[in-house]
C-alpha cells in the first residue's frame, strides 16, 4: 500500500512533536474523525529573509499521517516563509514516492496545517508591530 | 524464537529483529494474534490431505475407481462434519468457504420466495452477509437491519419484533468476528420458529471453537470456513435441513445434489473434516487456556491509562478486542508488526473507503474511538511467554504514539 520512502519515514519520524516557544502554530484538520494535524513553527531572521528555523508536527494520525506531517517539516525547514506557504501536497507526496489516493488528504493536512501555522505566525507579527 | 535466515538487509519486515554478531542470521521473533482472520494449518490436517493432491487425484465424479476413491473420502468427510454439528450427512453442502455459504443461504432462500418478502439480519454482520442482504434489496426483496446494544448484542425482543408476515429468513451471526460477542442464537431460533421463520447463522467465527448442535440451537441454515478452524483455505460448506428448498448460486453439474456445482475439492473437503473432528475433542481444554491467556492480555493492557474493551461477554475465548484513545490503529498495527507482532484493527485509517468499522460504530463508538481499536484474536500456537511479550511491547509503542498525537490531555 505504501512506498518504502512513506513506511522509511513513518518508522523515524524526524519532524514530528511540538515546539515549546513556537512563533507560530497551525491547528487543522476535524477533530471528531481523528484527522487532526498540529504545526509548530520557529522563524528566524536570515539576510532580512524570515526562515522557518525549525517545524514539528503532532498528529493523531495514520501511517500516511504521520509520514507527511515529517515530511512538511522537511522541505520546509530552511526555507523562506513565502517559499514555505506554497508548498503543496503534491511535493510532499512526491517526497515520499508517491501516496495511494485515498492518503493524500493527509498530505493536504500537512501543507494547510503549515500555512496556518504562518499565517498565525504573521498574525501575531502584525499584532505586535 | 526461531532462527531464520535472513536473506535481505534492512527490509521492513526485519526492523524489530535482532540480529546476532555474525549478522548472518536474524533472531526473528513472530507472534499471530490474528486468528479470528486466519489459522494456520494443523500438520495433522495436512497429513490427511497429503494424498488427495497426487496420489488420490481422482473426481469424485467419475465412475471409475480413481473417482471412487475420491468420492468415498469426500461422503466421509461429510458424514462427519454433520455428526460434529448434530445434522444429517445429506445437509452438508460443500462450498469455497464462509462467504460463498452465506450468499447461498441468502440468495439461495430469498429468490425462491417473492418479491414482497422480507429478510432480516444484524448491523454487526460479516460483510459477506450485510453486502448480499444489500444485493438482494437491489433486486427488489426487503431487508431489515438489527441493531445490537452496547455490548454488541442482539435482543430477543428485537428479534420478535421484526418478525412479520412477509419475513422469509432471518441471519444472526454466531459470534462476531471484531468483537467476540457471542448471540444468543438458540433463543433467536426459537423466536423465529415460533413464527414459521428460517433461521440462518453465520457460524464462522465457532464452528471447530464453540459447541454447535443444529438441533439444540434451532438452527435451519448454517455457514462455516475451514480456514478458520486451522483447516485449509479456499473450502466451507452450508448446513441447510433437507426440507428446505434453495436456489443454486452457479449452474453446472450435478455436485451437491446441482447446488453448488465445481468438481469437489477433495483434499480441501477432507482436510476440513479432520480439522473439526480434532477442534472438537480439543475445544474444551483449548479454550480454556486461551481465555487464561485472554483474560491477562486484557487486563494487564487495560492498566494502560485511558483503554478500553470493545463488546461485553460471552466472549469467544481468544478475542481481545480492545481500544486506546488518542492514538490510531494503523499505526499501532505496522509498529507491532515491526516488532513481530501480528493483530488487526477497525480503525478508518485502515479500510479501503476510509470509513471506521461498522461493527465498532454500530456499539455507538465515536469514530474517534473506532480509529485506536486494537484486536487481538489468540490461537493453538500461542503461549504465555506470547503473552508476556505483547505486554512489553504495546505499552512504548502506545505511548510513542501518544507523545505525537494533539489529541492527548484534551
Amino acid at each position: 500500500m505504501f512506498s518504502k520512502k512513506t513506511m522509511e519515514v513513518f518508522r523515524n519520524p524526524k519532524h514530528v512533536g511540538f515546539i515549546k516557544d513556537a512563533d507560530g502554530i497551525g491547528r487543522v484538520g476535524n477533530p471528531s474523525c481523528g484527522d487532526i494535524m498540529w504545526v509548530y513553527i520557529k522563524v528566524k531572521q536570515k539576510n532580512g529573509k524570515e526562515i522557518l528555523e525549525d517545524v514539528k508536527v503532532k498528529t493523531f494520525g495514520c501511517v500516511a499521517a504521520i509520514a507527511t506531517a515529517s515530511t512538511v517539516g522537511e522541505i520546509a525547514i530552511g526555507k523562506a516563509l513565502d517559499k514555505a506557504i506554497a508548498i503543496t501536497e503534491k511535493d510532499i507526496a512526491k517526497k515520499l514516492g508517491g501516496l495511494p489516493k485515498e492518503k493524500m488528504h493527509c498530505s493536504t493536512l500537512s501543507k494547510k496545517g503549515l500555512k496556518a501555522a504562518i499565517e498565525d505566525y504573521r498574525n501575531k507579527k502584525e499584532k505586535a508591530d | 524464537m526461531k532462527l531464520l535466515k535472513s536473506t535481505t538487509k534492512n527490509t521492513a519486515v526485519n526492523a524489530g529483529d535482532v540480529t546476532n554478531n555474525t549478522g548472518n542470521y536474524t533472531m526473528t521473533k513472530r507472534v499471530y494474534l490474528d486468528h479470528a482472520a486466519t489459522t494456520p494449518l494443523d500438520k495433522r490436517v495436512l497429513k490427511v490431505m497429503e494424498p488427495y493432491f497426487s496420489e488420490k487425484f481422482g473426481n469424485a465424479a467419475s465412475t471409475h475407481f480413481f473417482g471412487e476413491e475420491a468420492e468415498e473420502a469426500v461422503e466421509k468427510a461429510r458424514e462427519d462434519i454433520a455428526k460434529a454439528i448434530n445434522a444429517k450427512p445429506g445437509e452438508i453442502y460443500f462450498t469455497s468457504g464462509g462467504t460463498e455459504s452465506d450468499n447461498l443461504a441468502l440468495a439461495g432462500i430469498m429468490r425462491t420466495g417473492k418479491k414482497c418478502e422480507q429478510l432480516v439480519t444484524s448491523n454487526i454482520e460479516h460483510h459477506a452477509i450485510i453486502r448480499t442482504a444489500d444485493s438482494l434489496k437491489k433486486e427488489g426483496f426487503e431487508t431489515k437491519f438489527l441493531s445490537v446494544n452496547k455490548k454488541g448484542f442482539i435482543q430477543i425482543e428485537d428479534v420478535e419484533k421484526a418478525l412479520k408476515k412477509k419475513t422469509r429468513l432471518v441471519s444472526v451471526m454466531h459470534a462476531n468476528n471484531e468483537i467476540g460477542t457471542i448471540q444468543p442464537i438458540k433463543e433467536i431460533g426459537e423466536a423465529c420458529h415460533k413464527k414459521e421463520t428460517l433461521f440462518h447463522s453465520d457460524a464462522v467465527q465457532t464452528v471447530g471453537k464453540e459447541k454447535i448442535d443444529v438441533e439444540k440451537m434451532n438452527i435451519d441454515m448454517l455457514s462455516a470456513s475451514a480456514h478458520k478452524f486451522y483447516g485449509p483455505k479456499g473450502v466451507g460448506f452450508l448446513f441447510k435441513r433437507e426440507e428446505i428448498k434453495i436456489e443454486p448460486l452457479m449452474f453446472g453439474g450435478s455436485h451437491e445434489k446441482g447446488l453448488r456445482p465445481s468438481t469437489s475439492n477433495t483434499p480441501g473437503i477432507v482436510g476440513m473434516a479432520k480439522a473439526l473432528k480434532i477442534g472438537i475433542i480439543e475445544m474444551d481444554e483449548e479454550n480454556a487456556r486461551e481465555k487464561k491467556m485472554r483474560d491477562r492480555l486484557v487486563k494487564e493492557s487495560l492498566e494502560i491509562k485511558n483503554s478500553w474493551i470493545n463488546g461485553g461477554f460471552p466472549k469467544i475465548a481468544g478475542c481481545a478486542p480492545l481500544g486506546f484513545d488518542f492514538v490510531e490503529g494503523q499505526s499501532m498495527l505496522l509498529m507491532l508488526s515491526d516488532k513481530g507482532i501480528a493483530a488487526s484493527t477497525g480503525s478508518a485509517c485502515n479500510s479501503e473507503g476510509l470509513l471506521p468499522s461498522h461493527v465498532l460504530t454500530a456499539l455507538g463508538l465515536p469514530r474517534v474511538k473506532c480509529h485506536g481499536s486494537l484486536r487481538f484474536t489468540l490461537g493453538r500456537e500461542n503461549t504465555d511467554t506470547d503473552i508476556d511479550y505483547v505486554l512489553e511491547v504495546l505499552p512504548p509503542i502506545v505511548k510513542k504514539l501518544r507523545e505525537i498525537s494533539p489529541l492527548r490531555g484534551k
